[in-house]
């Protein structure tokens, strides 16, 4: 293949190299107004009153509540609880109550100010125990969102049978996504053109459905457009719809465009981050170390509102089990309200979580089985031709035990394990560990949802003879337009620079789905091919293509084809491969189209002076069919390793009264060029038949699988098996001391 | 209850006015809260005092002098973003925590969010949009390009920055010399690793080897 599998260089790399890509911050109008935000700051209550104190001119300034909205005061998405701006009721102390804006930007912070909410408070709920136990119904008739009941063979039988029952309960704290480019709209809006946004956004169309529904304007009043996006991680998935409309109803009234950034501070506050979970595990295993059965109570918080929570949910459930063959599994599976922000979208969307209990509870069953961590994984493995825990069969090779092996080898897992053990007893003060994990994570929407998607895609051929692809996919730095060019330029023959993209707006593309859930390339990027396809096959039998040719003649073609057609455009529409079968009632049967595999080794150093943990050398292994361009690919594994890192030791959101009280980057730590140790990234490809050259998903699945693998380590290390992450030094610190206490 | 809104509030002390109160008090001010400044008697001469109105003032900007009338209270980065239209420089927190504003002034890297502009005058200042020196980028641009140094793209300025710096300090910096360099330049996408690789790289490119 001539770009498949190429390290091509980074479409948009010169822009983000010279200060030329245009962020929204970077996007002004003349006569622009800026806008802010005034939040509740009380968790749960019923408004009474807004004051305006004195000191500042109110008449000069554009002020919205709920009574401006035009249309329906919800953010449309899943359910439409979730309003744009409170109507009487608080559910959250970062709840909009009112927007302003004005020209001076210094005054108008100064306005936010002065403005003071009085509100009788309401008792609030704050995590997942006080919402499950219902010490107030905070939503709907019993604080959950949703509930998912995932069942194979028979749990109940099997526990007489079991030579061992182990139990365990597991905690995963909310991550921030932290993209470094904060949230920010730009809006222009009036009754006569319509509302067009400019945004920082990972889902164009999300934002034009939820538009619609907040203006009451048909699809062609709304238009969305993305801007250079600094970074995502699926922080920009559901809240830009938010920020959208709120900018979007500033310039409304005021008839001016209007600029909303977020400070970080208020970033941190106001917008979704990773579920926090609680996840309870019962697994009955027979002496040789097969796992007969699993009974998993898995719960996520889900905050105030219901968002994407009962999706994110979802793919938690369905990753639950893992990669291992079970025939006895039950999963109930909740996400409940409480009187925080809601939680949202965050690469790994639900799988983190579940997989780090289901892998920290593996390694407890191997201490005590006998086994070691890695030969318990290897005698459970799922098999081709055997069956999830949905019920889906598996219908590729799967190359875990493969992975495994490679995974000691470039780890030399064993030489260092016996090492550290020795080294350890030695050094009073620094002990090393080895630790691992293994997993597996779904591509594409889960079950039926690409077959409701029908996502569509467009290419043209540009009078340049050029062909351009118009697609709702963003580029959010994980390579989306570089990889669409080659998967393209392969399909067509043809040079990548002869390949460009549209800038994703809802004016000039069809939709193509979120970008979202790893199938950029796996799903979209079938797509690209197809209609690659489909444009070389209409050049041919219009005449104007050999079947031979240069990419010069291929340009010439286009050309020749437009000054007889006027226009070369083709559109593909995805259509779910027929072997795909999911039933949303019983929630059984293909879960995804594929899946990633992948096995990986931590190696950590703990400092029992300070209690801190460093990760000195991280092995990642992976299968993700085949590898599209992978310098890119092994950018997303080492990227995703750093976040996982964060994930596991770094980063902890500090809750007080439903508030993150942490809301900075000096003090929720994220890791830096000085935390990163060796990322040691290996793909095995096995072509998948569905995916564009054999590609499947790839994004999400490293923020799967290193943060149990650090708490494996830190096991190893000294022996104390901590069952929560993140692991800080103050979290370490409070298990040592009481490990010492108890024995 | 009535409460006030505190999200930007910080002890009841805003940023900018104790940035200006930092950086004017160094030179011999004070500043009252009314945003009026009063010359304390330091009985230095240089001691230049501003009007509420603003303060005109020339600033070099990679090369190029710029006149313009700044207020007290404006940052290096609104300056350059707002005035001058350099919008490669990124502002990622405000608050000297993420390093995506991080320019060079007289040779010292500098989160530009906590300069303030009137401090900047009489300096040297180099942006992004400095480096590429008729139509050839700088080595560590091209370098970042070619291992895929950025993802998203939004730390990158600062990221080169601060790279483009260590270089002219140290043109054979180890690992541990970039790790150090950019270590006040937080990437989210993780590109750490590529931004090693790309810097090593570029600074041996920079000796012809």
């Amino acid at each position: 293949m001539r770009w498949i599998g190429k390290d091509v260089p980074r479409k948009e790399g010169k822009d983000k190299v010279t200060g030329a890509s245009r962020y929204i911050d970077d996007i002004t109008f003349p006569d622009m107004l800026y806008g802010v935000t005034v939040r509740s700051e009380t968790s749960r209550g019923i408004l009474q009153r807004t004051v305006f104190e004195e000191g500042i001119p109110w008449e000069e300034f554009t002020q919205v509540t709920c009574k401006d909205i035009p249309g329906n005061n919800y953010v449309a998405l899943i359910e439409t609880d979730q309003p744009y701006l409170a109507d009487g009721k608080i559910n959250h102390p970062l709840e909009a109550v009112l927007l302003l804006a004005h020209p001076d930007k210094y005054l108008l912070q100064e306005a936010r100010r002065k403005v003071s909410l009085e509100v009788d408070p309401l008792p609030p709920v704050y995590d997942i125990e006080e919402s499950l136990n219902q010490k107030e119904i905070v939503w709907g008739k019993d604080n959950v969102f949703k509930e998912y009941l995932l069942e194979k063979g028979d749990i109940d039988q099997v526990w007489e049978k079991a030579d061992h029952i182990i139990e365990g309960e597991y905690k995963t704290g909310a991550q921030e996504q932290l993209y470094i480019e904060t949230n920010g709209i730009v809006a222009v809006a009036n009754p006569e053109e319509g509302v067009t946004v400019w945004g920082s956004l990972q889902c164009p169309y999300y934002v034009h459905k939820a538009l619609m529904a907040l203006f009451d304007l048909p699809a062609d009043k709304i238009r969305v457009i993305q801007t250079t996006t600094g970074g995502g991680f699926g922080g920009k998935e559901e809240y830009p719809s938010m920020i959208a409309g709120h900018a979007a109803l500033l310039a409304w009234k005021s008839g001016k465009p209007v600029k909303l950034i977020y400070d970080r501070l208020e970033d941190l506050a106001a917008t979704t981050k990773r579920h926090p979970s609680l996840t309870r595990h019962k697994m009955a295993l027979s002496s040789e170390g097969k796992i007969l059965g699993m009974e998993i109570d898995f719960v996520l918080d889900g905050g105030a509102y219901a968002t994407l929570s009962s999706v994110v949910l979802s793919r938690g459930t369905i990753h639950a089990a893992g990669p291992y063959l079970c025939e006895n599994v039950r999963v109930r599976a909740r996400v409940v309200a409480t009187n925080t922000p809601p939680h949202g979208a965050f690469r790994g969307f639900g799988a983190p979580q579940s997989i780090f209990a289901l892998e920290r509870h593996l390694d407890k069953a191997a201490l005590q089985l006998n086994l070691s961590k890695e030969e318990l994984r290897r005698r459970n493995f799922i098999q081709e031709g055997q069956l999830t825990a949905t019920g889906q069969v598996i219908n590729e090779k799967v190359s875990l035990a493969d992975l495994m092996t490679k995974a000691m080898e470039k780890s030399d897992f064993q030489k260092k394990k016996e090492q550290f053990h020795s080294e350890n007893k030695k050094n009073k003060y620094i002990k090393r560990g080895i630790g691992l994990s293994s997993f597996f994570h779904g591509a594409g929407f889960t079950g039926s949802g690409e077959a409701y998607l029908e996502s569509m895609l467009g290419m043209e051929a540009t009078k340049e003879g050029k062909i351009r692809i118009l697609s709702a996919s963003t580029e959010i730095g994980q390579g989306t337009n570089t990889i669409f060019s080659q998967i393209a330029a392969e399909a067509l023959g043809i040079e990548y620079d002869l390949i460009e993209i549209s800038v994703p707006d809802t004016a000039l593309v069809p939709n193509s789905g979120p970008t979202v859930a790893s199938r950029t390339c796996m799903i979209v990027g079938k797509l690209v091919e197809s209609a690659a396809i489909q444009v070389k096959e209409i050049l041919r039998q219009s005449g104007f293509l050999a079947s031979t040719y240069s990419s010069s003649e291929f340009s010439k073609a286009c050309q020749s084809y437009l000054d007889k057609f006027s226009q070369l455009r083709v559109f593909s529409k995805y259509k779910q491969p027929t072997n795909i079968k999911w039933d949303d009632q019983t929630y059984r049967g293909d879960a995804y189209g594929a899946y990633a595999w992948a096995v990986y080794v931590a190696e950590i150093k703990i400092d029992l002076r300070t209690y801190e943990t460093t990760v000195e050398d991280f092995v990642a292994l992976q299968e993700v069919g085949k590898v599209i361009h992978p310098t890119l690919a092994a950018g997303q594994i080492e990227g995703g390793v750093a976040q996982g890192i964060g994930y596991g030791l770094y980063e902890k959101v500090v809750w007080d009264k439903g508030q993150m009280i942490n809301n900075q980057m000096t003090n929720y730590i994220m890791p830096t060029s000085a935390d990163i140790g060796k990322i040691r990234v290996f793909f095995e490809e096995a072509p998948y038949a569905h995916g564009p050259a054999g590609a499947k998903g790839i994004g999400e699945l490293p923020l799967d699988g290193v943060a149990p693998a650090i708490s494996s380590a830190i096991e190893n290390a000294i022996g104390l098996d901590i069952p929560e992450i993140p692991v800080t030094p103050e979290t370490l610190h409070e298990y040592w001391v009481s490990r010492k206490v108890n024995s | 209850m009535t409460k006030k809104n505190q999200l930007t509030k910080e002890s009841g002390l805003s940023r900018r006015s104790f940035l200006k109160g930092v950086g004017l008090t160094s030179a011999g001010l004070a500043v009252t809260s009314g945003g009026e400044i009063f010359a304390e008697a330091s009985g230095d001469a240089s001691v230049k005092i501003i009007s509420p109105g603003g303060a005109t003032i020339t600033l070099e900007v990679n090369g190029k002098k710029h006149q313009l009338k700044v207020e007290p209270r404006e940052t290096l980065v609104e300056v350059l973003r707002d005035r001058l239209h350099l919008t490669g420089t990124k502002i990622g927190c405000d608050r000297g925590a993420c390093g995506a504003c991080t320019v060079i002034v007289d040779g010292k890297n500098v989160t530009s969010c906590l300069m303030l502009a009137i401090d900047a005058e009489g300096k040297s200042i180099e942006t992004i949009e400095g480096l590429e020196k008729e139509g050839e980028l700088h080595p560590v641009q091209k370098s970042f390009i070619e291992y895929d140094a950025l993802q998203c793209g939004f730390c990158t300025p600062g990221m080169i920055m601060s790279s483009k710096n260590l270089l002219d300090h140290n043109p054979s910096p180890n690992l541990a010399d970039v790790k150090h360099a950019v270590r006040g330049n937080l990437c989210r996408c993780g590109t750490y690793p590529k931004v090693f690789q790309a810097v090593l790289a570029a600074s041996k490119q920079n000796k012809g080897e």
